[in-house]
């Protein structure tokens, strides 16, 4: 029996699949499969839909720099977690932020078109938030796996085209 | 003397798959849905296993019967998984894939002259390798009405009851057929009150999608007849690394491992050590790829069903066996990849029980599937 669960595992797999792929793929129909989307949607459980990107293979000359970046904060009385994400996260520069546990608070990812422009963001708009204590910024030389797709995983098929 | 080959090699003729084979390697860019083995690659664990083994260099022989350990997890796993009783040390075999087990099972359990039983379509290599041990094949056909499962209807109208053996594949290579357990009742009637003995290729039996399967040798008088064989090839996409088992009593399983010991000697020890922790640690992988194999196959299935193409619901193994909508399906199936770059397998090279009909694989990714049966759709319309 399909389980509205299968709908997700089967975007975050290809969020190109049709309402009509998912039918075929699933026991529900394609209008009860359109309602489950609908509703995913509307609750936040999908939040939107993106194309996992390998920068590093696009052939062009514009520079594409990424970043991420530790930091560690102090929270006072009036300012929680919340607070400073809710600060940093409006940031266009900023791709990702998580609150994690460890050596650093939050981890973040920036993109920019170079390391000026980078470096640029993490000290005139990050490092001056009152709460920051302090940021320690590493730029992604190679990417080789992003949102659980290897880039080059050497798995091309190499199967006989007919076998028993 | 000459090099001249044996009779029983020159009669049995090249495989039907060959030719199409030889055709699908010529041809760039081709979809292919001929492929008998999984899309994946074996879990890491098991691979990183096999890598270790190397570095310690545990490269010698093992026992002829398999590893110890080995032997001792896959009694464990049949227990758990199939409810299958055997004990590692008497009743079980670990073989070089389950085909080299079949072929001791043709060489060491039956006479030359004895009758083997074989129900059709069927994996390509049993009539071979019944005919290598000069054996007598009789073929029993299942039909497409049966939804090609094996009947005592289709046993007696063969003449079976004659046979000293029966060999079956259930889930089936390459209809995708399943049985259950009471359906399977009847065949192990027949086989007692018939006194065959049975072979019974279970090497899909974890990937049986819409009831649990149901091994022959759990049935009321069927253990001290029956030999189990299953391997690491399908459900755990180890193809390559060439590893089965075979599970008897114990008077079959030594005969068995007498042949072995003086051809194979022993398993790949490497492929050994991968299938240990192919049981210890990768079970989860095994439930991630059978659940994508569903997927594609309520894919594949309701794609012919909107496209008129009659197919009856396979629920094991991951082939499809859908009616071919022209009378030659050997004709459609080179015209189909000529003109669409998508191979199939006609039905024929699976024996005449086939006939009339498309072996489609789905162990290939759901996009390249898609467009494959976009291709289907557009040349049969």
């Amino acid at each position: 029996m399909s389980s509205r669960r299968e709908i997700l595992d089967l975007l975050g797999e290809n969020a190109r699949y049709t309402t009509e792929d998912l039918a075929h793929m699933t026991e529900f129909t394609e209008s009860e499969v359109e309602d489950i989307v609908a509703e995913f949607e509307e609750a936040g459980v999908i939040t939107g839909y993106q194309a996992v990107i390998n920068w590093d293979a696009v052939d062009t000359d514009e520079e594409r720099v990424r970043a991420t970046v530790e930091l560690n904060v102090a929270l006072d009385r009036e300012t929680n977690y919340g607070d400073i994400a809710d600060r940093i996260a409006k940031f266009p520069e900023v791709t990702s932020l998580r609150l994690v546990s460890g050596d650093y608070d939050f981890d973040l990812t920036v993109e920019g078109d170079s390391m000026r422009e980078v470096s640029h963001f993490i000290s005139d708009k990050v490092a001056p938030i009152p709460e920051i204590t302090q940021t320690v910024t590493h730029y992604i030389m190679e990417s080789y796996k992003e949102q659980g797709m290897n880039f080059d995983d050497h798995d091309d098929d190499d199967r006989l085209s007919i076998s028993p | 003397m000459t090099l001249e080959p044996a009779d029983r090699v020159d009669d049995v003729p090249p495989s039907g798959i060959r030719r199409f084979f030889e055709l699908a390697e010529e041809m760039d860019d081709i979809i292919s849905l001929g492929v008998g083995e999984p899309d994946f690659s074996a879990p890491w664990a098991a691979r990183e296993a096999a890598i270790t083994s190397l570095e310690r260099g545990q490269t010698s022989y093992t026992a002829n019967k398999g590893k110890r350990e080995l032997r001792e997890r896959i009694a464990r796993f049949e227990h758990a998984e199939h409810d299958l009783q055997y004990d590692p040390e008497t009743e079980l075999l670990v073989t070089a894939g389950a085909s080299e087990g079949l072929d001791l099972a043709f060489r060491a359990l039956l006479d030359p002259g004895d009758t083997l039983a074989v129900a059709q379509p069927c994996y390509i290599s049993y009539v071979p390798g019944a005919t290598f041990a000069s054996v007598d094949v009789l073929d029993v056909q299942t039909r497409a009405e049966d939804e090609f499962k094996l009947t005592r209807d289709a046993l007696e109208a063969s003449g079976a009851a004659e046979a000293d053996a029966l060999v079956y594949c259930y889930p089936n290579n390459p209809t995708g057929a399943t049985m259950t357990g009471d359906e399977l009742a009847d065949v192990a009637a027949f086989c007692r009150e018939h006194d065959l003995a049975v072979l019974a290729d279970e090497i899909y039996a974890d990937l049986t999608y819409e009831h649990e399967h149901t091994s022959i040798a759990t049935l009321p008088g069927m253990r001290e007849r029956t030999v189990v064989f299953n391997g690491f090839s399908k459900a755990f996409a180890m193809t390559g690394f060439r590893l089965g088992y075979a599970m008897g009593p114990e008077q079959a399983i030594t005969a068995m491992n007498r042949v072995h010991q003086y051809t194979m000697l022993s398993a790949p020890t490497t492929a050994q050590h991968a299938a240990i922790e192919a049981l210890d640690s990768c079970l989860d992988e095994v439930d991630e790829m059978t659940a994508q194999y569903d997927r594609r196959r309520n894919y594949v299935l309701s794609r012919f069903e909107e496209m008129g193409l009659s197919c009856f619901p396979a629920a094991g193994a991951f082939y499809a066996f859908p009616e071919c909508p022209w009378d030659d399906a050997d004709e459609f199936a080179e015209a189909l990849l000529q003109s669409e770059k998508v191979a199939v397998v006609p039905g024929t090279a699976f024996g005449a029980g086939g006939d009339g009909h498309l072996r489609i694989s789905y162990a290939t990714g759901l996009d390249e599937l898609k467009t494959a049966m976009n291709r289907i759709e557009s040349f049969i319309s």
